[in-house]
């Protein structure tokens, strides 16, 4: 590892303490130094605790956690299917989410239990990963990743039908807060919310970050990484898998969050290189990161009145990546 | 280690004759084994049989002294480094970082490259001339030298074979004999060399024994001077050829007729 590996990932680490700071330090109800300073050692208004404690740190880990799952996933998409377009919700996994979610939404029972809406969006995501490799695997006995994709993109048509269908049949109330759900937001964290996202998310992220290598070969191409010592299939297999699960957990609380799966882990690999040891681990952080101030911005922009955090990412994602783009290739 | 397939056969899904129909061969230790062929004889197919990477219709394979299905593919990579025809480069990657990943069947998923890995790939990249373009990105590289790094990662898994499809194809002269020595010199020392060419000439000259293929069948199967003949090599390759012993270097090669 050279210099500048490690001195991104000191300076990612110390962003990412920052971004924690700043994303509860900050928020549309307004506390000075002092305040803030009381709050943290124990004191202060209880109901001034309760938003920083209860309201604004939860958010910000759970915002930590899904954009590292996301970056995550996007980067081991990105090396098994060795194309850089694709990103955590390329196995029809956001269309899944989203046709559950709306379900719940237009039959009035996402306010009746707090966990309808993200059970009935995770349990979507599951059966259009299912149908994606059900599809695939029925296809060809080996999981080619052309048909895989192919199938993400039919199974993903599908869902976006469904959606269609209960939207056209649902009022207008229904309609907004479905799209809003689709275009994300993380106002439903809470500490169990975090703690349920973790438990997928660290464990998953953890064993991904053990296929670095396999990645690795995976991206040079799967004949020359059984010759390498992959076991290409179950690499393939097993590493879709989680990565998918990791996405479909994030997705389920959050909704759909775009362009941190896609971007993050093209960042990264810009500045550090494509060795999957280093960009896995990397990319989490600057996704974590990402997500919390995109978070920030959704809350305060337009304060009181909360923004979408995917029209944010897409605002700043786009031409940030256009810049790196453009240093990347001068250099 | 001694490569052994037995009447391998393969078909493709939707393809109606066999890619390889009942192909035998044996490649001992200490050989430069040279398989020849026309386009689509069953070449790389052949390589992919004996290495697991394609499903055999029938047959069997044996790599040392134990079928193919014993091997564990960390293992096997251990033993045998291959180098396909092409591979994809969808991410930038250095030179460096592409050989070294040969030394990966040997540490596995997490331990890092200890002084003996990276002097053994610093070797590699000496013997197959790509050292000082160790930091070059890979995407920018010309044909040939994209081959001679993926010759050097082979050589930097340390096998005890090495199995190559069309390695020197598009390499100049002096490379093209810098890796064939370099192939000779590695079945002096007892490695096994299972070389896919289209390279008739060279062939002759450093391979102990060669396997002709036609339509995925074995056409002829022995020493250069023994398959050398014109009939075979006319019909295998359904031009007509003269075949003379090279006075330079004394082994059988081949002139097209016009």
């Amino acid at each position: 590892m050279t210099l500048r590996p490690r001195l991104v990932a000191v300076l990612l680490v110390l962003a990412t303490v920052a971004a924690v700071w700043a994303g509860t330090r900050f928020g549309p109800v307004p506390f000075s130094g002092a305040q803030f300073r009381e709050i943290l050692m124990g004191g202060g208004d209880p109901l001034d605790r309760y938003f920083v404690l209860e309201l604004r740190l939860p958010r910000v880990f759970l915002g930590l956690l899904v954009g590292a799952g996301l970056a995550l996933a996007g980067a081991v998409f990105q090396a098994l299917l060795r194309n850089p377009l694709a990103e955590p919700y390329i196995l029809g996994i956001s269309g899944g989410a989203a046709a559950g979610a709306v379900i719940i939404l237009a039959l009035g029972l996402a306010g009746a239990a707090s966990w309808y809406l993200p059970g009935a969006a995770f349990a979507g995501a599951l059966v259009a990963i299912t149908l994606v490799f059900g599809v695939a695997a029925s296809a060809d006995r080996r999981l080619d990743v052309r048909v895989l994709l192919l199938s993400g993109v039919v199974v993903g048509a599908f869902f976006a039908a469904v959606i269609a269908l209960v939207l056209a049949l649902s009022d207008a109330p229904t309609v907004r807060s479905a799209v809003m759900w689709m275009m994300g937001s993380l106002s439903g964290a809470s500490w169990r919310t975090v703690g349920i996202v973790a438990a997928y998310t660290v464990p998953a992220g953890v064993f991904l970050l053990a296929l670095a290598r396999p990645l690795n070969l995976m991206s040079i191409g799967e004949e020359t990484a059984s010759y390498l010592g992959t076991n290409v299939e179950g690499t393939k297999r097993i590493a879709y898998g989680v990565a998918s699960l990791i996405a479909a957990a994030g997705v389920a609380f959050v909704g759909v969050i775009g362009f941190v799966g896609l971007i993050i882990p093209h960042a990264v690999r810009l500045l550090v290189g494509p060795d999957h040891r280093v960009l896995l681990p990397l990319s989490a952080l600057a996704g974590g990161v990402f997500l919390v101030l995109a978070d920030l911005g959704a809350r305060t922009a337009f304060a009181p009145t909360e923004i979408p955090i995917g029209v944010i990412t897409a605002f700043v994602g786009v031409p940030f990546f256009l810049l790196l783009l453009r240093r990347s290739l001068r250099a | 280690m001694r490569i052994e397939g037995e009447s391998l056969t393969v078909t493709y899904p939707g393809a109606g004759d066999p890619a390889l129909d009942t192909v035998s061969l044996r490649v001992e230790p200490g050989t430069l084994y040279a398989v020849l062929g026309p386009n689509g004889s069953g070449k790389s197919t052949l390589m992919r049989a004996l290495l697991g990477t394609v499903p055999l219709r029938s047959g069997a394979v044996r790599l040392g002294d134990r079928p193919l299905g014993d091997w564990r593919r960390r293992e096997l990579a251990r033993s045998v480094g291959a180098v396909t025809q092409h591979e994809p480069t969808a991410f930038p990657i250095r030179v460096r970082e592409l050989v070294a990943m040969g030394r990966y069947p040997h540490l596995g998923p997490l331990r890092p490259e200890t002084p003996r890995d990276r002097e053994i790939i610093r070797e590699a990249l000496v013997q197959c001339d790509v050292e000082r373009m160790a930091d070059r990105d890979v995407s920018t590289l010309s044909g040939g030298e994209h081959q001679r790094v993926r010759i050097a990662r082979a050589l930097a898994q340390e096998p005890k074979a090495l199995v190559l499809d069309e390695p020197t194809a598009s390499l100049d002269i002096r490379h093209e004999m810098e890796i064939l020595q370099l192939l000779r010199k590695s079945a002096d020392r007892g490695m096994t060399v299972l070389l896919i060419t289209h390279h008739l000439d060279l062939a002759a000259r450093f391979a102990d024994r060669i396997l002709v293929l036609g339509c995925g069948r074995v056409a002829a199967e022995g020493t250069p001077t023994e398959v050398f003949r014109e009939e075979i090599l006319e019909a295998v390759y359904g031009w007509p050829v003269e075949v003379r012993i090279d006075e330079i270097t004394g082994a059988p090669r081949v002139i097209p007729r016009s």
